[in-house]
């Protein structure tokens, strides 16, 4: 209790327990995340890997224990709207983007900044705006189609532009759930290359059952189980680990 | 900066259509004053009472489109608004009838001399302004949605359970309103006006002009939702309608972007309301029904749900429809009306005006293949 606001960890979670009716989703975890750090985050279903990103990101409160973002907020007694604004993105395991938007206005609507309703009634996009939208258009490359419907994008067209909304969004912390299910494997590659490329200004949480995927990202991995931490390491160490076999490798 | 904000949602199209509505409003009214009643040209006076009156359904339909078709909230309880302003504007209407009433007193309305009142209930003060009723006709909505919409949207209510509450809500109201003691004139509602702002009601002048009023109204209405729905702030409001909980994982404060529309358009429900009642000439709890209010929903959806010149086109097609088939099969109506919605959700999601477009864009493309 005392340490929380002097960590120096970019999230810091701990003994925080979730129920459903009696059903520990989560269960007395503890997890520190660094700025500038990448981890993977891995588990059977029903670990507790959705309800953490919940509780991370405002959805679900705990009902014990701390949630401390950048050590300082509180995550537990902020909604999503506090939260999203201190700085944390979600990216979810469907493509979300907005279907009758256009291409540029979906950016447009995650582009930090601007969020209250009067003020929006006025606004109109200001030079500087306009340029950021032009330089992710580009990074995502998707200028062409920046006047077509969300609706009319195919699959992997909908995850680049989502994660053009995430770089607009322009968070410190990236909760990424299962990026490249469904992807093939070029698919997969590519993704992990541009999460590494993200990560280089970002810092990112990314939840994942594919073990190539997680092999190519090569970052620190924890493993749940059961709604409590398992393992911690390298994916080489926790592989190693019997109890991690047991509950998830082996199977 | 107010001009260049009230332009910015005009497209070419939907200005064209509120100049229609203005030249409706404008012409036929001209036409009954000035021609002489055995001309061809004349229009009779029951005919602008006729328009006049689906005018108000237009802007009730107009106001129902901006919270369902581009926030998502389907209100079944927009009539509430509408009989509300309609009151307001009842009550000045009331007021104004003097020592004409049947009973003579100068200060107390027929129906409450007739109940015993002795003096005029605290609520009544002040509407023998029509200043003060004309603040009240959108105030009085206004708040009604303000507090019903704080406490929904920040609980999070939405979707069916939304609709029940707003149900409900016109429901209860219309049991209250049927009560005589709530002093404003139980189940018979207030009737036999004479004077709005000294001129006779009855009269074919007055008709004119109310027929103009709301036209006018709906054009300003059209202005303002195109002003809002083409805004920064209507892209969040129709992404809000869209994805939700993406948003408020974007940063949003989802309740703040409904709670606004939702009080607007109640305004904008109570206006059509307060322009209704002096054209149709009496305001009784029945406005209150839960049926009203699910007629407008079929008014927007037969029209085209999310644009905004659908609900004009199908408020006045349905209406058009109802006072055929009432005069012509009476039986029939209500048959052919959910005849009407089912066809509708069936064979037409995006309205009349949905077809339309469809129409356009299969034009399009066949002129664009025709050459090859």
């Amino acid at each position: 209790m005392t340490d929380r606001r002097s960590t120096s960890a970019l999230l810091y979670l701990s003994g925080v327990t979730v129920s459903f009716d009696g059903f520990k989703a989560l269960n007395n975890l503890s997890l520190l995340v660094e700025p500038g750090e990448m981890r993977a985050i891995i588990g059977p279903n029903g670990a507790g890997k959705t309800t953490m990103m919940d509780v991370v990101t405002g959805k679900t409160r705990p009902d014990e224990g701390e949630v401390v973002f950048d050590g300082k907020a509180d995550l537990t007694k902020l909604d999503e709207a506090d939260i999203a604004t201190l700085g944390i993105g979600r990216k979810f395991q469907k493509p979300t983007v907005f279907e009758n938007h256009t291409v540029r206005d979906n950016l447009l609507l995650a582009l930090a900044g601007l969020r209250s309703w009067y003020r929006l009634l006025l606004a109109t996009p200001t030079k500087a705006e306009n340029d950021r939208l032009d330089e992710i258009l580009s990074i995502i490359r998707m200028g062409p189609q920046q006047h077509m419907l969300g609706a009319r994008l195919s699959h992997g067209q909908k995850q680049w532009l989502e994660i053009g909304m995430l770089l607009a969004q322009d968070p410190k912390l990236l909760l990424v759930d299962e990026p490249v299910a469904g992807m093939t494997d070029v698919e997969t590659e590519t993704t992990a290359q541009v999460l590494r490329e993200i990560n280089r200004t970002h810092s990112v949480v990314v939840v994942e059952h594919d073990m190539s995927f997680v092999r190519a990202l090569g970052v620190k991995v924890t493993v749940l189980h059961e709604g409590s931490m398992l393992a911690e390491g390298s994916l080489d160490q926790v592989s190693a680990d019997p109890r991690v076999v047991e509950v998830y490798l082996g199977r | 900066m107010i001009t260049r904000f009230l332009l910015q949602g005009m497209d070419r199209g939907l200005r064209l259509f509120v100049l229609l509505v203005l030249a409706i409003g404008i012409v036929l009214p001209l036409l009954n004053q000035l021609m002489p009643p055995g001309s061809a040209l004349h229009v009779p006076s029951w005919v602008l009472q006729l328009i006049g009156k689906y005018l108000c359904y237009a802007l009730l339909a107009l106001a129902v489109d901006l919270v369902w078709g581009f926030c998502g909230i389907l209100s079944l309880g927009h009539g509430a608004f509408f009989a509300l302003g309609g009151y307001c504007m009842g009550m000045y209407l009331m007021r104004q009838i003097g020592s004409r009433g049947v009973y003579g007193n100068p200060v107390l309305p027929d129906f409450m001399v007739f109940l015993n009142y002795k003096e005029l209930p605290w609520f009544w003060h002040g509407f023998d302004q029509f200043w003060f009723a004309a603040i009240m006709i959108f105030l009085v909505p206004s708040l009604l949605a303000f507090a019903l919409g704080w406490f929904a949207f920040r609980s999070r209510v939405t979707g069916v359970y939304l609709s029940i509450i707003t149900q409900a809500m016109t429901f209860a109201l219309m049991l209250a309103f049927f009560r005589n003691d709530m002093g404003l004139g139980g189940n018979n509602g207030m009737t036999d006006f004479k004077d709005i702002l000294g001129f006779s009601v009855q009269a074919d002048s007055t008709r004119a002009v109310l027929c103009f009023a709301s036209a006018f109204a709906l054009a300003l209405g059209l202005v303002i939702s195109a002003a809002i729905v083409g805004s920064r702030f209507g892209k969040a409001l129709t992404a809000v309608r869209d994805a939700e909980s993406r948003m408020r994982f974007l940063g949003y404060r989802v309740e703040g972007y409904k709670l606004f529309v939702f009080v607007l358009s109640a305004a904008m429900a109570g206006l059509a309301g307060a322009i209704y009642v002096p054209q149709v000439g009496i305001i009784n709890p029945g406005e209150f029904s839960p049926a009203n209010s699910i007629e407008a929903v079929i008014w927007v959806a037969v029209g085209g749900r999310g644009t905004l010149i659908g609900p004009v086109i199908g408020a006045v097609i349905v209406n058009f429809g109802k006072t055929w088939l009432t005069g012509a099969l009476p039986e029939v109506w209500l048959f052919a009306l959910g005849a009407m919605f089912i066809a509708v959700t069936l064979f037409l999601p995006k309205g009349v005006v949905g077809l339309w477009s469809q129409i356009r864009t299969r034009g399009a493309t066949r002129k664009a293949r025709a050459p090859a």
